[in-house]
């Protein structure tokens, strides 16, 4: 019993168990639509795992949301409700964009302006939102909203104009090639590696049907700074005491707003980074003109909420997340389910991590009633 | 810590093992069954215009002949060579990509995937199409002159509108075509008419269609031509509200505002797809072609339903359909086919 209860009372317990009545509740509601549950799960699994590239390619849906995912929780640190994160992330590859598609340097010179260009512009992005919280009190929510839609709006103009509009298509230019972060790209397109592909099935599955890219080793990289970061430097624990506690927090000497403003601007730079990762390493290496939002931004506050705001959690729920998209296409492929149940397993999964505080509530109440027994 | 490490490890041994116990898809699945695919752009396969009116063409398909049919929807831009990849593992005999968004995907995807046949609706790759590629096109254009011309013929305030969902050569298509309808019509009438365009910038935004389309109608425009997709939606709304004419696109959109709905530029998708779908099933080869479809080929035109507009210019844009047909009049489709078109007509 006592287990049980230490078990009951970790946050990560709950997460899981908000995961698993997610699911359940996408199974009753299979059940109800006339779909076999079991067969509908099997699949699922199937469309994520039956193949090496399956999972390769979740990665790589992955690894954006990854970011963006701590970017929110790391605003949300500070107490910050980072749902400009989309609009951060739509600069940061408009940018990239433009950047990669002027220029023509060498890769070892070209690859790294691209992902400065992604990350300044994203960084400068969020910056305003956390000066205009800091100095005149306009909350982020209202601002980060606006400031998506502006973005949205850049990125069709850019998109539109002369100079990186892609004739009779609906994106702009690509990339120069020197700018690709693409794993072997080069011998995988040439000659010798496609004949040496070819002989090899297995690879040629892994490298030349998708774009194995550095992504997620970046990912990991600043999901540990930023933790690192958080909870081992003097700033990480200044930004955490502003978002405990502001008013107490600034009694005790630390500036609320230098501190707003630092937050929100690293908070951009990382969607900023997830986009430039996204533009130099998955083809068609462009800019998409949007016609809705692609909800990378929000993704991310998703991803950040199921992982209780910690930047490593957040791999973990952003693979979920990605795994749960990717493999949701496997259910409508292969059994003619429609898109909105898995739209409705991630929102039930959503909605029972928001009840989170019920399993250790739980906990409480077994560990009242085991003191009863003993008595 | 370790913890956490430990559960995702034991996590990943569990799923590869489950893994290893699954067989690949077949690829090919030898059970003479014609499978076809089909991905269709963001407006998913409810789109009540485009996307719908292919899969429609599919499922009449499936009825005539067996064929199995399947479909995936994309949520972002970048899903789309994800969905197309992912159908080109599985047994599909044709896969089709609906929307001109999709192109690239296609050209990447059908690359690596040489024994799979696709095809592509609105777009052509011209002469330099791949062996395993089949562009679809149509002539809007011509669909889209004849409800100009009845708009023309029908409006009292000698002002119509024209709301599109983000500029592109389809769209154009549409609103060239459109305007060139409109120009017949007052020539003939012997009156301007004015044509107001205006682009939401979207294809889902149904709000947006309704405020643009709600002030036209206030300025004075008696009936609004949409090729928007879901924008659409809001501009029928419009009309019913401020009780005005509005004119569908791609299917006959009469049902959704029975009295609203002065005639629809069908632009049947769903036929050309059968069409070629059929082609291919019959074991003629479509790979490398690029199809067009127009009026000639019943594609494109308006509906038969015509009780909102009167006998006789029903009758004169049926007229006016057989010479398109017959190549007596040609239709613009862009700016500058549109400029030749209208010095000519001025002498």
């Amino acid at each position: 019993m006592q287990k049980l209860i230490k078990i009951l009372k970790k946050p990560i317990t709950s997460t899981f168990l908000a995961i698993i009545c997610g699911i359940l509740v996408a199974g009753v509601i299979l059940i109800f639509s006339g779909y076999d549950p079991i067969t509908a799960f099997n699949t699922l699994l199937k469309g994520i795992f039956s193949r090496p590239k399956y999972i390769l390619k979740v990665i790589e849906k992955s690894t954006p949301i990854i970011l963006t995912g701590i970017s929110v929780a790391f605003a949300f640190k500070t107490g910050l409700f980072n749902i400009g994160a989309e609009g951060q992330y739509i600069i940061g590859s408009v940018v990239a964009m433009m950047v990669g598609v002027s220029l023509k340097l060498p890769a070892v010179y070209q690859v790294p302006i691209i992902f400065l260009a992604g990350i300044i512009s994203g960084a400068i992005y969020g910056g305003l939102i956390g000066i205009l919280k800091a100095k005149f009190g306009i909350h982020e929510v209202i601002t980060g909203i606006m400031l998506n839609w502006i973005a949205f709006y850049l990125c069709n103009f850019v998109v539109d104009s002369e100079l990186f509009h892609k004739p009779s298509t609906m994106r702009s230019l690509s990339i120069n090639d020197s700018g690709f972060t693409t794993l072997f790209y080069k011998w995988k397109t040439s000659k010798e590696g496609i004949e040496y592909l070819r002989q090899n099935r297995w690879l040629s599955e892994v490298l030349l049907k998708t774009d194995v890219n550095v992504g997620i080793l970046v990912a990991l990289l600043v999901s540990i700074i930023i933790w690192f970061l958080l909870y081992k430097t003097s700033l990480g624990y200044s930004i955490r005491a502003v978002g405990n506690n502001a008013k107490a927090a600034e009694f005790a000497g630390i500036g609320v707003k230098r501190n707003i403003m630092a937050a929100m601007t690293i908070s951009g730079a990382i969607c900023g980074l997830a986009a430039a990762l996204t533009i130099t390493g998955v083809s068609p290496h462009a800019v998409y003109k949007l016609s809705m939002f692609e909800n990378i931004g929000f993704n991310g506050l998703f991803v950040a909420l199921i992982a209780r705001t910690s930047p490593i959690g957040c791999i973990l729920s952003g693979l979920f997340f990605g795994a749960l998209n990717y493999g949701g296409n496997a259910l409508q492929m292969d059994l003619g389910i429609p898109s909105e149940i898995i739209s409705i397993t991630i929102g039930s999964v959503l909605f029972f991590v928001a009840l989170s505080g019920a399993a250790p509530m739980l906990a409480n109440k077994l560990a009242k009633r085991s003191k009863k027994n003993v008595k | 810590m370790k913890k956490l490490a430990n559960i995702f490890l034991a996590g990943i041994i569990i799923i590869s093992l489950s893994g290893c116990s699954w067989n690949d898809p077949e690829s090919v699945a030898n059970d003479g069954v014609f499978r076809i695919a089909m991905v269709p752009d963001m407006g998913g396969v409810n789109d009540q215009s485009f996307n719908q009116s292919a899969l429609e063409g599919l499922y009449e398909l499936r009825d005539e002949t067996g064929a199995q049919i399947s479909y995936v929807e994309s949520k972002q831009f970048s899903d789309f060579a994800l969905n197309l990849d992912k159908l080109a593992d599985g047994p599909s005999d044709l896969i089709i990509g609906v929307g001109n968004v999709l192109s690239d995907a296609i050209e990447e995807v059908s690359a690596r995937n040489l024994d799979k046949n696709f095809a592509i609706v609105d777009y052509s790759f011209g002469e330099d199409i791949a062996n395993n590629v089949t562009g679809i096109v149509f002539r809007a254009q011509e669909g889209a002159f004849l409800v100009g011309y009845i708009a023309g013929m029908t409006t009292k305030t000698n002002k119509v509108g024209f709301v599109g969902g983000i500029k592109n050569v389809i769209i154009d298509q549409f609103q060239y075509g459109f305007e060139a309808g409109v120009l017949y019509a007052s020539k003939e009438r012997k009156v301007p008419i004015k044509v107001i365009n205006q682009y939401a910038e979207s294809f889902a935004d149904a709000a947006k269609g309704k405020a643009i389309a709600s002030r036209m109608y206030s300025d004075g425009c008696d009936i609004v031509f949409h090729a928007a997709g879901g924008v659409g939606y809001g501009v029928i709304e419009a009309a019913k509200e401020s009780g005005k004419f509005v004119i569908g696109v791609d299917r006959d959109q009469s049902y959704l505002a029975p009295d609203n709905v002065l005639t629809s530029s069908v632009k049947n998708v769903g036929t050309a797809v059968k069409l070629v779908a059929k082609e291919l099933m019959n074991g003629n080869k479509i790979g490398g072609k690029n199809y067009e479809f127009g009026l000639s080929e019943h594609c494109v035109g308006i509906p038969e339903n015509h009780k909102n507009m009167p006998e006789f210019v029903y009758n004169k844009a049926l007229t006016l359909s057989k010479q398109v047909e017959t190549g007596q009049i040609t239709v613009p489709y862009d700016e500058e086919s549109f400029e030749n078109y209208k010095s000519s007509i001025d002498n």
